[in-house]
């Protein structure tokens, strides 16, 4: 992973926002490009979650209709450059499974003793194979727009799953007298209304190995429910071994009360 | 006080040679008398200690595995998070860890300023406390940009920014400080070196603190002396036990946000590598920053700005001289009690507003905070002096002003050595 490498990805849109803010700091900036479009004004829709609370888990079937949407959708321009083919297993795959998965792109390997680059099927230790070589090829072949990787995309938006789903979902119309630039879409939770990502999921635009019908808003949950665990592949370890850390200090702490009235007896 | 005498033999021979468990016990075992009367106020300043080792236990696990550079800095924290065995749960008990430090001084500074601990002979304690805040403060910070997120990158922008106010030489000091023309590598490298190294000398001034504290004992809820060692009880096993307690009190809080949300208190866009071409709309610090950061942003002039938001720490090394009172404990302070309070909402209103945009009503709600904390030091403490009327002191701890009455009435017939 190159960690150098930018994933931002917010179009060039409102410049003005950075100024007035920047003016009303009173601070100095270096040399900022573009700017975040400001905005996130509406609601986003809470949604329910397997992995939400103190016992929450990931569904295994969601996550891995979620990697089918993923491979056959996203990753046409978004990478996912932190998560490695073995973490796969993680959603329920054998070995073997992860294996063939992986041995299906390519990557370049090397040198090796000819001092040459080669190719090889990517290999379980490998990281998920980003589509574009470097961040210029990614913009160029997306109207300027840089799409972001989305190892930790839930963890890096206010919102997290339920956002990331709102954004998936939430393509409409323009309201009348809203002007799109060229090669924009609106959409009603991406901060500034104007989203260089066309509409990303469409009914029955996959097949799902499991027979579930793939209408956008199964799509669009299910993937999400596979970038929640991308983010964080620990979050059911941490929660597990945090509902024995707690109990464990609750029932320390009722002793080390006790303890404390013992010795304390003789003094109120 | 009498040589402790010692069971063991080879505790014996060592302690003649170097009295090393007699130091222990005159500083936190049974030789060390403490006010019998403390509150469980009076526990964050040993909690506070167990978060300093805490942070610094686990942030020599994490630079093991962190690499300070531009290009990896980002990708050598998710490493740490993904593939470095239970490098999450390090992760997260330092970032959070970095929260609870500053949650349990802060409660341990306004419990001083509610008892009136810093008044004589403290003052020179309080002042080291001061020194260890802004310690605190410069470590804090700088641990935040190690991760190289956005957050990262622009906090450091702005704050380093800050000192380019400074007439004539701030912008030679701005370079200076970043090492280059912008935030890069050169900073995040210094910072990393920075960050590694004041908490050792945050251990040092914190020795100094506790070497102060034992010159006059703690203060405690009534404010006034220990007139015989019926007040006192000692420290071991009396405020251990209390204090572990509070440790266990502690725990359960800490560990349920580490493991049930431990993202809570940071900032989705520090998940985002930091890039020097894209500003986040709103460059917020963490949340302990925010009503220094609501005072900066109060003073229309940057420089002004400046000048006030390090005026609300340094006005604090000069709080022994501006309280007037020689009562201590605000329990006897009933106008002082009041401001106490004022002051309290005033600081965590500034806080508020301190993560809002400038904008607005915010920027007037800013002021109004700003001008009443500084006059709460600058002119109501001075005043409450001469015109506060407090209530009658009692005679000693172990006397309450109430005969008969009173929580630790009583006490004094109690035995008060404990075997």
């Amino acid at each position: 992973m190159e960690g150098g490498k930018t994933m931002q990805f917010r179009p060039m849109l409102v410049r003005l926002r950075r100024a007035a803010a920047v003016a009303a700091l009173g601070f100095t900036f270096i040399a900022p490009g573009a700017a975040f479009a400001a905005g996130g004004d509406v609601a986003i829709p809470a949604q329910k979650w397997s992995f939400d609370g103190i016992f929450g888990t990931y569904d295994r079937a969601s996550m891995q209709r979620g990697l089918q949407v993923y491979k056959e959708v996203c990753a046409a321009c978004h990478g996912l450059g932190y998560v490695a083919y073995r973490n796969l297993k993680d959603l329920g795959y054998s070995e073997a499974q992860v294996k063939a998965f992986a041995a299906q792109v390519e990557v370049t390997d090397g040198p090796n003793d000819q001092g040459e680059m080669f190719k090889r099927p990517a290999r379980p230790s490998d990281r998920f194979v980003s589509p574009f070589a470097n961040d210029n090829a990614a913009r160029a072949a997306n109207n300027g727009a840089l799409p972001p990787d989305l190892s930790l995309i839930v963890d890096a938006r206010p919102g997290g799953a339920d956002y990331l789903y709102a954004l998936l979902t939430g393509y409409a119309d323009p309201p009348a007298g809203t002007q799109l630039l060229a090669g924009m879409s609106y959409n009603k939770y991406f901060p500034g209304n104007q989203i260089g990502m066309p509409k990303p999921v469409n009914d029955d635009q996959v097949a799902f190995a499991d027979g579930t019908k793939a209408t956008a808003e199964q799509m669009a949950r299910d993937v999400t429910h596979f970038l929640a665990w991308a983010s964080e592949p620990n979050l059911e370890e941490r929660k597990q071994i945090g509902v024995k850390v707690v109990l464990f200090l609750i029932l320390l702490t009722l002793f080390l009360y006790a303890a404390k009235r013992r010795v304390w007896a003789d003094v109120h | 006080m009498a040589h402790p005498l010692y069971d063991n033999a080879l505790v014996k021979w060592v302690d003649h040679r170097m009295p090393i468990f007699s130091l222990y016990r005159h500083s936190l075992g049974d030789q060390y008398p403490a006010p019998r009367n403390l509150n469980y106020w009076w526990n964050f300043g040993s909690l506070a200690g167990l978060v300093l080792v805490t942070m610094i236990v686990t942030g020599i696990l994490l630079a093991m595995h962190y690499t300070p550079h531009t290009s990896m800095a980002f990708s050598s924290v998710e490493r740490i998070m993904r593939d470095v065995n239970y490098g999450w749960l390090i992760r997260y008990i330092h970032a959070n860890g970095a929260s609870f430090f500053f949650i349990v001084v802060y409660i341990h500074i306004f419990r001083g300023l509610y008892y009136g601990s810093y008044k004589a002979p403290r003052e020179l304690l309080w002042m080291l406390g001061v020194v260890i805040l802004l310690l605190m403060m410069a470590t804090a910070f700088m641990g935040y940009v190690l991760p190289w997120g956005q957050m990262s990158f622009w906090g450091a922008t702005v704050i380093t920014n800050l000192f380019s106010a400074i007439p004539v030489v701030g912008k030679g000091i701005v370079t200076w400080l970043w090492g280059g023309f912008s935030v890069d590598n050169p900073t995040l490298n210094r910072f990393f070196s920075l960050h590694y190294l004041l908490p050792f000398l945050i251990v040092g001034v914190v020795v100094l603190h506790v070497w102060a504290l034992h010159q006059f004992g703690s203060n405690n809820p009534l404010g006034i002396d220990r007139k015989g060692p019926q007040d006192s009880i000692p420290f071991h096993p009396y405020y251990t036990v209390k204090d572990m307690f509070g440790v266990g009190v502690f725990l359960v809080v800490f560990a349920a946000v580490v493991f049930f949300a431990p993202n809570y208190m940071g900032h989705p866009d520090n998940y985002t590598p930091a890039n020097p071409l894209v500003t986040p709309p709103h460059i917020v610090p963490e949340w302990y920053f925010l009503p220094y950061y609501a005072m900066l942003r109060a003073v229309p002039d940057k420089l002004g700005g400046v000048i006030v938001m390090f005026a609300s720490i340094a006005i604090l090394f000069v709080l022994p001289w501006l309280d007037t009172s020689r009562v201590k404990s605000a329990s006897f302070r009933p106008i002082y009690r009041i401001f106490f309070w004022i002051l309290a909402i005033d600081c965590v209103v500034l806080g508020f507003c301190g993560a809002k945009p400038p904008e607005g009503i915010w920027v007037i709600i800013s002021r109004l905070g700003t001008l009443w904390y500084f006059a709460h030091f600058l002119v109501l403490l001075p005043l409450l002096g001469f015109l506060e009327r407090p209530s009658p002191l009692p005679q000693s701890i172990s006397e309450p002003v109430i005969k008969g009455g009173g929580a630790i009435a009583g006490a004094r017939a109690a035995p008060m050595e404990k075997a």
